[in-house]
């Protein structure tokens, strides 16, 4: 608040917040969170692809079951690590809501856990086959909620660049796990193996460039978050990183091995910084009130709203 | 219309108590902030000293996990029509009877400004979308209407931190949970109103039957209306609103977001449908690309 020439206080300078200050609170969410979207895409997808390529690519198969159990393994973890109270971490499943993404993604990710321990568990023993059998198309079929559900968990929240994107986030994040999973079983493959694989990344790199794209415009002004601040970095190196790895996975990566390596890189650190941009967009959609005010105002002014507050307001000066 | 949540009064049966809740008329708030310190002192809510914030008289900030009560404090250069007939404003509102029959007692005399306080609390949604994506269970729906965390649950996930659409909840650092305030419960079992309600010198937060409540809030807006006040409000009076109506509601005598209130919340659960169906198309999309990847190629 300024004084003006003759001394008297200015109003607030924003007429449409309160000194400023955010209407929501940002997320209490840390560093583990963006890091275990990315790894339990990659521990989703990679199962599901285990399990389609079954005998048919058997040693694909192999590889994608330990990275799947190895995603599984560290998930969790991350987690857990990532509560207030980390000792607590079995009330996550004291319920089961479908109101939650957060406790049906808890589900999802301890019975993910415990099929993809037994698929993996018969892959590497060559033992257990009721065990194998039972295990892995389950796994192969939760994989596929795993690596998406994490886009519902954060649109079921206040944050508007988060809520608003709805519809594009679990796309965004499913390819995301696409490209993973498969540039993953690209680098543990030698190169005559890694057909599908390299058909997966690309397939995935590519969805997930065009998904972006596609929800930044629906965004529109709300996006905003995206372009500014902490998240723009992480935006721009995930396109970049992302276009990049997938030119390298669908040509120079059919040759040679090294390139299959350089270009799997590419696409993994692509997805994590994905995951990265979206998370920071969260922070800035929540921190600044416009995100938050001026389209629910816009809607109470196009008689849109849902009634909290007076139609009439929005044409006041 | 009956404020009717999906658990109460359907899941308590017989136990079901009426429904309870604030109505705070701002409009008679004089900003002591009796209420935080009462708060403060009866949930033993820690300390946290904020300093000198240069916000006019709000030394407290915000809502959060070590505040449950707080009050806001804005200062406005205010056309309240008078103008033309000199003399202050206190005068004038005397003249027009609006000090009387209104109680419209915030408007500092002389020069035009006004003072608006509003004391903001939890908004005990009837659709409460930190309750619905709370995956433990912690947040419960009382016999009271009211929504309220449960300590030895809460294991800190803060899902509903960035759920809630008035920034409300927060996570407690030390503590690693989230607090918010609870109506007092303790006290409503005992038949006590809230300690905030019971501090308040000039009944701006009134506690009762919410059915109670609503009734005198129309009223109180009529008089005030009546009296001048044009921007005058009820907030999250209406059943129909993006929360259906709150527990805790407000008459205001400016839009929702000067007072750093969402003019138009929304709990994010009504759009639950659609993201699930996105979730369910993302993870068809996902198995068609992997399907085709392993199956569609040439080995």
């Amino acid at each position: 608040m300024t004084t003006t020439a003759d001394g008297r206080l200015d109003p607030p300078a924003e007429r449409d917040s309160y000194y400023g200050q955010p209407v929501l609170k940002e997320p209490v969410w840390t560093v583990e969170i963006p890091i275990y979207m990315f790894v339990g895409g990659l521990a989703g997808a990679s199962a599901t692809l285990a399990a389609l390529c079954g005998r048919r690519h058997s040693r694909l198969a192999r590889r994608s079951w330990l990275t799947a159990l190895a995603g599984l393994a560290v998930s969790p973890a991350l987690l857990i690590s990532d509560l207030g109270r980390p000792e607590r971490f079995l009330n996550m499943l004291r319920m089961f809501k479908v109101t939650s993404p957060m406790s049906v993604g808890s589900w999802v990710l301890a019975l993910s856990g415990a099929s993809t321990s037994g698929a993996a568990l018969h892959e590497l023993t060559g033992r257990f086959q009721l065990v194998g059998r039972l295990s892995r198309p389950l796994a192969g079929l939760l994989g596929l909620p795993l690596a998406t559900y994490t886009g519902a968990l954060i649109a079921q929240t206040s944050v508007p660049v988060w809520h608003e994107a709805r519809r594009e986030l679990p796309a965004l994040f499913g390819a995301g796990a696409a490209a993973s999973a498969g540039a993953a079983a690209v680098a543990l493959s030698p190169v005559e193996e890694a057909g599908p694989a390299r058909r997966l990344a690309v397939i995935g790199a590519t969805a997930e460039l065009a998904l972006v794209a596609a929800m930044e415009r629906r965004l529109g002004e709300l996006g905003e978050p995206y372009h500014e601040g902490q998240a723009a970095p992480y935006g721009q190196a995930a396109r970049v990183l992302t276009a990049a790895g997938a030119v390298v996975t669908a040509g120079a990566a059919r040759r040679s091995r090294a390139a299959a390596v350089a270009g799997s890189a590419m696409l993994l650190a692509g997805a994590v910084c994905e995951r990265f941009s979206v998370f920071k967009a969260g922070f800035g959609s929540a921190r600044d009130p416009k995100y938050t005010v001026a389209p629910q105002r816009r809607r109470v002014g196009a008689g849109e709203g849902h009634g909290a507050s007076r139609k009439a307001a929005a044409t006041a000066p | 219309m009956k404020l009717q949540t999906h658990a109460w009064p359907s899941t308590y049966d017989g136990e079901a108590k009426p429904r309870k809740g604030f109505f705070t008329d701002t409009s008679v708030c004089i900003g002591c902030k009796a209420c935080e310190v009462a708060c403060k002192e009866w949930n033993h809510v820690p300390h946290s000293i904020e300093g000198f914030t240069g916000n006019s008289y709000d030394n407290s900030v915000a809502l959060g996990a070590d505040r449950w009560r707080h009050v806001a404090f804005i200062e406005q250069r205010k056309e309240v029509g008078l103008e033309s007939s000199g003399g202050s404003l206190v005068q004038q509102a005397s003249l027009e009877d609006l000090m009387g029959k209104a109680g419209l007692g915030t408007y500092q005399e002389g020069d035009g400004h006004r003072w608006l306080m509003s004391s903001d609390v939890c908004k005990h949604c009837t659709h409460a979308a930190c309750l619905e994506v709370c995956p433990t269970g912690a947040l419960f729906r009382t016999e009271f209407g009211t929504v309220v965390v449960q300590e030895d649950v809460c294991n800190g996930c803060g899902y509903c931190v960035p759920a809630c659409p008035f920034g409300v909840l927060d996570q407690r650092e030390e503590d690693g949970r989230v607090w918010k305030c609870t109506l007092c419960y303790d006290r409503l079992k005992d038949d006590r109103e809230p300690a905030c309600a019971h501090a308040c010198p000039t009944n701006s937060i009134k506690f009762g039957d919410l059915d109670d409540l609503r009734e005198v809030a129309e009223e109180r807006l009529k008089v005030l209306t009546e009296a001048g006040a044009e921007k005058a409000q009820l907030y999250l009076h209406d059943a129909a609103d993006g929360i259906g109506g709150a527990g805790a509601f407000f008459l205001l005598l400016d839009e929702p977001e000067v007072y750093g209130l969402p003019p138009d919340p929304v709990d994010t659960t009504r759009d639950l449908g659609t993201t699930w169906a996105a979730v369910g198309a993302a993870a068809l999309g996902l198995g068609a690309a992997i399907a085709v990847s392993v199956f569609g190629g040439r080995r």
